[in-house]
């Protein structure tokens, strides 16, 4: 895992890429591969960051964000990505603008066989609900795919997610 | 546990209540749930400031929460049921944490699933919402069975002075349906449009 006090590194061009896109708020369930991200929206008094108790609250919370004016995208893990199956209805529905940063688990020397059910599944997952999916392998695509999805979500009304994967973030360790 | 839930209380009719909570409603941006709560609101204007939802179950609260820290200047109600509510149980544990002073829930409560065939939802026996919405911090919250406190409750809304939650006892009867427009895309726009976002 990368230090958070370290210096500039992918994640914070991810965050100079949402900052661009006047991005105000982030729903987000903590992540230790969005923990770097997490902070630096906390410590933005521009971004309001909004935890959530569970990953569909924040497509709801997108959408009112847009009611009201405001651009939102949302932080979150790939085992969330089922917790919001139903709730992307909304976005669907209504043709909300939707970004979803989902970091990988359970593709990539996962430990936990219980995240590979929900990780093998992700991409699939998002795709039956018309979310366009992108993916990063490599730091140097991040912030990239990132822009470019927000564009696409904020232009088009349109839903998308950027898949992280667990090789770009770095396996967790269980056993030091 | 609280006996304020239980069917001898003191009820209102679901549509004198929605109209008593939009009577005076200036620039209030309304979210109903899925739902009677939208037949509700359609009941007294359809007005282009209220986002209806017509699926998406559990997400109301959290439509209102996004939209009241995007608009801070103006009063957020949500309008929803019993059934959403429950739902979306953790929306209220959010809310409590970012404790926007313009948002306000009104739970219509019928201890019913009134869509459904009028099955007991969980209010209907051992939940009081009330009690879970103080828990998850939200202080302001209110047992509403008289028009009298309701009044009172939609001039709070007024006021965006803290976040309020309502539970609103109403008979789990079904008045005539009043259907609004189910386009989403349409819903969208047009509420963008009147409180002047696009």
């Amino acid at each position: 895992m990368s230090d958070p006090a370290s210096s500039s590194d992918w994640r914070d061009d991810i965050f100079a890429a949402l900052k661009s896109a006047d991005i105000r708020q982030i729903g987000y369930v903590p992540d230790a591969g969005h923990a770097r991200l997490i902070e630096l929206v906390q410590a933005d008094p521009a971004i309001r960051a909004v935890s959530l108790t569970t990953e569909e609250e924040g497509i709801a919370l997108a959408a009112g964000a847009w009611l009201g004016g405001q651009r939102a995208a949302l932080l979150m893990q790939s085992s969330g990505v089922g917790n919001c199956i139903n709730m992307l209805s909304l976005a669907k529905a209504c043709r909300f603008p939707l970004t979803m940063l989902v970091t990988m688990r359970g593709e990539w020397a996962e430990f936990n066989p219980w995240q590979v059910a929900m990780g093998s599944k992700t991409q699939a997952a998002l795709e039956l609900m018309d979310v366009l999916v992108y993916r990063v392998e490599q730091e140097v695509d991040a912030a990239e795919t990132v822009a470019a999805a927000l564009d696409i979500a904020f232009n088009g009304g349109l839903a998308t997610a950027v898949l992280l994967s667990q090789r770009l973030i770095g396996a967790k360790r269980w056993v030091k | 546990m609280s006996d304020a839930r239980k069917s001898n209380q003191p009820r209102l009719d679901r549509r004198a209540a929605i109209r008593v909570l939009l009577a005076e409603r200036g620039d209030l941006m309304v979210v109903t749930g899925l739902g009677s709560t939208t037949y509700d609101a359609a009941s007294v204007a359809d007005d282009e400031r209220n986002f209806y939802l017509w699926g998406a179950m559990g997400g109301a609260a959290m439509v209102g929460l996004g939209l009241a820290i995007a608009r801070p200047d103006r009063p957020v109600l949500v309008v929803t049921g019993d059934g959403d509510t429950l739902m979306g149980l953790g929306a209220l544990a959010t809310i409590g944490v970012q404790a926007p002073p313009n948002l306000a829930l009104a739970v219509f409560d019928n201890g019913r699933y009134a869509e459904t065939g009028m099955q007991p939802s969980h209010t209907d026996s051992a939940v009081d919402l009330i009690g879970v919405a103080r828990s998850c911090g939200i202080a302001a919250a209110f047992d509403i069975a008289d028009e009298a406190a309701l009044g009172e409750f939609a001039g709070r809304v007024q006021r965006k002075e803290q976040t309020l939650f309502a539970c609103i006892a109403i008979h789990a009867d079904e008045p005539p349906r009043v259907l609004p427009p189910r386009d989403g895309v349409l819903l969208k726009n047009r509420f963008r449009r009147a409180s002047g976002v696009e």
